[in-house]
């Protein structure tokens, strides 16, 4: 049961072709990784799902529904929660705030919202700093923040875009913690873009590579690490777990 | 037919100048990030000065941009380090606040103005104020030309400026990116605090350059705000030669609004082209010409 | 899990008793017309500078143009009485939902633009109309403006007509501040993007902010008419005098905030009034033709050292003014 198919997605920016002809479907329940250079397209994956860009080819389908030309509010409501890569916190609200401001999306209550954004709150590890402004918190906490946000919508399908960049090694352990959970507690789908691949390689139950916007190899972890087209135009020639974890 | 051509020559002549002012805002917005709404009001600044010089010591409007340049870029390099600069730090709701910053400086300006040369119209005469040369049925406004003239001289001057010196080179990589300019040795603050000042020396010239085809009141300078911004939007965010292109659009669509529709409407027709540009073409002609 | 009671109003006591001491305020002034009718400004005042904070401030949809939505409701009262004869004071219901409907249809054009661009946007429509209103006589007898009788001599009814005006409009923001939808607004604000990926229509709760905003604009614009008596386009449709004053208000008294923009009117207009008497006649008189310069230097102080207003920086000032205490206790 697939609950996101690609079909022939397609994006060019002037001349330049982002995205090139993608196809892929992801199955209800799995966490599926999308790896890839960087400036590859991922990111740009990600913007066409919710729509911040507008799809040049091709289709987008959730729960077998066209979504290409959906907005992102309707697609968020529809059950798609996203993370940004360059985090977007509410800055000035609190962090409860923040996720309450997500909690809306199905809850039309103060009290109900609170509840959601609760329970999401100690589920991420963040019911001690709620009170605390989301912009004063450090990098490690906004990461978390993304994702709390995103589940407080209620999503059936996550976009985690890096969401364990930047972390130092104990906050890296927490994320790929809550991931785990997010599939196996929670029973959200989980699409994942990232860089470290202690991340992706663990978390995965399949991964998709994408290099100059066109697809290069999709499988299990192993058979991906093993292509060598992935090691060619990733792994091999310019992978770098250093450069990746300052990005 | 004679009168559309006197129409888009006498167009394209004010564009002129209004090129000027653009690429000084231009210039501004791509390094500061920021609308400067106090663009009009430095340029009513030099007006001023410009007869100041002229009523008093009889100075030539068109040499004393010998003056007026220098004077206005450090008086704007003040303003930009000690009033705007300052806020990059500071925390506040509106992410605009360099923006109001700008309005509180023009609001100064116009005031201060007015305190001390009252709002009465203010205008001066050379020998050549009325002079016209006529070509071919057409007649060319001299001051109009000369300025003209002085106008492409300076435009020229900063192209040099921006491409052959290592000042130009920063300039240009600031804008181009703060942070990657910053790592290769660039003070951005300097160059940003620098930037207002050069931006707006340009602003100061177009101020002299107008004086003697223009009323000068302290009001001159919000007019002025408001038409600096539409001719860089028209012409495309941190684009020179757009900027060069939106006066030039500006000062035609002005002449043809004011002959073809009513005067009344010469400003509106510079405001509704502003508004579709901005909100439908949000490359501005820049992006035209780049397909 | 707690209870919560959903109150949709809350007014504190403080805040009764401010609107107490309002309603008091023009009878300590019986001998002055001219503080009255100050007075009477700074209700208007209130009432626009509300209206742009909720947009502003409280969505981040920072407007250049409000004097659009104030001429049009100026303009919505003066028409019908222009032209049929139909008395201005009907504006009062017409004025405020021009302005809307004006708003909705600039907000088509002006939120597709964002943060700079949307306050340039809307500064040129606000100077577009000003233009238009000036131009087509046949509709707004053009820049001869147009006339009417006021109604009475006294300001008192005027002015509890602008204090109720101005009160609503304070318990309006601060009641659609206590919903789902002001949680809406300020998400916005901080992250238009981030709102839209959680599900919030963005477009749809800025044209909610937008309405109520353009509704009090209007409304006083429409009040303004039937007070003056007199509009012309330069008058309601100015760029400095409403637009931007209306910005330096709610800057001023400190955006975002509840009574910010009460705060940033009084401030205002007694800073202005204060230089145009000349300091009551203590100055020399050259003193009082300075008030719009003094205006703009507090704008620009305020920027710099109070980035969040009066109000919004209120611990600054208080700790300061406590420090400074402590300085002379402890000399």
């Amino acid at each position: 049961m697939s609950i996101l198919t690609l079909e022939n997605l397609t994006k060019t920016f002037g001349g330049l072709m982002a995205v090139d002809h993608v196809s892929f479907s992801v199955k209800e329940g799995e966490i599926f990784g999308l790896i890839g250079p960087n400036g590859s397209g991922k990111t740009t994956i990600f913007n066409l799902i919710n729509h911040y860009y507008t799809v040049t080819e091709g289709k987008i389908f959730f729960q077998g529904i066209d979504i290409t030309h959906k907005h992102t509010h309707e697609i968020a409501q529809l059950g798609i929660g996203r993370t940004f890569q360059k985090v977007k916190p509410l800055k000035r609200l609190t962090v409860e705030d923040n996720v309450m401001a997500g909690a809306f999306a199905r809850e039309t209550t103060f009290a109900g919202a609170r509840a959601v954004a609760q329970d999401v709150l100690k589920f991420c590890h963040l019911d001690d700093v709620k009170n605390m402004k989301a912009g004063s918190l450090p990098i490690g906490g906004r990461k978390r923040l993304e994702i709390a946000k995103a589940l407080a919508t209620r999503p059936k399908l996550i976009l985690l875009d890096e969401t364990a960049a930047g972390l130092n090694p104990g906050e890296l352990d927490e994320a790929i913690d809550i991931i785990k959970k997010i599939r196996d507690e929670l029973g959200i789908t989980v699409l994942i873009v990232e860089h470290i691949m202690k991340v992706i390689m663990t978390l995965s139950d399949r991964i998709h590579a994408i290099a100059h916007g066109a697809t290069i190899a999709e499988g299990t972890p192993a058979e991906v690490a093993k292509n060598p087209l992935v090691i060619e135009s990733y792994l091999g020639s310019d992978y770098n777990v250093e450069n990746y974890l300052n990005a | 037919m004679e009168v559309f051509l006197q129409s888009l020559i006498s167009g394209l002549l004010i564009g002129g100048l209004y090129a000027i002012i653009g690429i000084g805002m231009t210039l501004i917005m791509g390094v500061l990030k920021i609308i400067n709404l106090a663009h009009g009001q430095i340029l009513m600044v030099a007006m001023y000065v410009t007869w100041v010089l002229w009523k008093f010591f009889g100075i030539d409007p068109y040499l004393s941009i010998f003056i007026t340049i220098p004077f206005i870029f450090v008086f704007a390099e003040g303003l930009s380090k000690y009033l705007l600069h300052p806020l990059i730090e500071k925390e506040s709701i509106l992410p605009e606040n360099q923006v109001l910053m700008t309005v509180g400086i023009g609001m100064v300006l116009v005031e201060l103005a007015r305190s001390i040369f009252t709002s009465n119209y203010k205008s001066i005469h050379t020998s050549y104020t009325d002079k016209a040369w006529h070509v071919a049925g057409i007649s060319l406004h001299v001051p109009l030309v000369i300025a003209f003239v002085i106008a492409i001289f300076l435009t020229i001057g900063l192209y040099f400026l921006l491409r052959k010196t290592d000042l130009g080179r920063s300039i240009r990589a600031t804008a181009q990116d703060k942070v990657a300019a910053t790592l290769m040795g660039i003070s951005s603050a300097k160059i940003t605090i620098l930037t207002y000042g050069l931006g707006s020396a340009l602003d100061a010239a177009a101020g002299s350059l107008l004086l003697p085809v223009y009323y000068l009141y302290p009001d001159v300078g919000p007019l002025f705000t408001v038409k600096a911004f539409v001719i860089t939007i028209l012409g495309g965010l941190g684009s020179t030669v757009g900027a060069i292109a939106g006066g030039l659009v500006l000062g035609v669509a002005e002449t043809f609004g004011a002959t073809y529709i009513s005067s009344g409407y010469r400003d509106a027709v510079g405001l509704v082209i502003f508004l579709i540009v901005l909100v439908f073409f949000p490359g501005g002609l820049k992006r035209l010409t780049k397909v | 899990m707690e209870k919560e009671k959903t109150k949709i109003l809350e007014i504190s006591k403080t805040e009764y008793i401010i609107f107490l001491g309002a309603a008091v305020l023009p009878f300590l002034f019986f001998n002055s017309f001219y503080i009255q009718g100050l007075l009477i400004f700074i209700m208007m005042w209130v009432m626009l500078g509300n209206s742009w904070n909720l947009l502003a401030g409280y969505t981040g949809q920072v407007s250049f143009g409000h004097a659009a939505y104030f001429g049009i409701g100026a303009y919505a009262a003066a028409l019908p009485y222009f032209h049929y004869k139909i008395s201005p004071w009907w504006g009062l219901l017409y004025g405020g939902l021009a302005a809307v409907i004006l708003g909705y249809l600039l907000g088509i054009l002006v939120f597709k633009l964002r943060g700079p661009y949307f306050a340039l946007g809307t500064l040129a429509t606000g100077e577009i109309l000003r233009l238009v209103f000036g131009e087509e006589e046949w509709l707004t007898n053009g820049h001869n403006g147009i006339l009417y009788t006021t109604t009475w001599v006294s300001k008192y009814p005027y002015y509890f007509i602008a204090l109720a005006l101005a009160i609503l409009s304070i318990l309006s923001v601060k009641m659609v501040m206590k919903s789902k939808a002001g949680f809406y607004f300020l998400s916005i604000r901080e992250d238009e993007d981030a709102a839209a990926a959680l599900g919030i229509n963005t477009k749809k709760y800025k044209n909610i902010s937008m309405a109520i905003s353009t509704f009090w604009a209007g409304t006083a614009g429409a009040f303004y008419m039937i007070y003056m008596g007199f509009i012309d386009p330069e008058v309601v449709f100015a760029l400095h005098n409403i637009s931007i004053i209306t910005i330096l208000i709610g800057i001023i008294g400190g955006v975002g905030t509840i009574w910010g923009p009460a705060i940033g009117a009084l401030v205002m207009v007694f800073v202005q009034e204060l230089f145009r008497s000349a300091i009551f006649g203590l100055a020399p008189h050259w003193v009082s033709g300075l008030h719009a310069l003094i205006f703009g230097l507090l704008v620009i102080t305020v920027i710099l050292y109070l980035p969040g207003g009066i109000l919004g920086d209120w611990d600054l000032i208080a700790n300061k003014f406590k420090f400074s205490k402590r300085m002379r206790s402890s000399s």
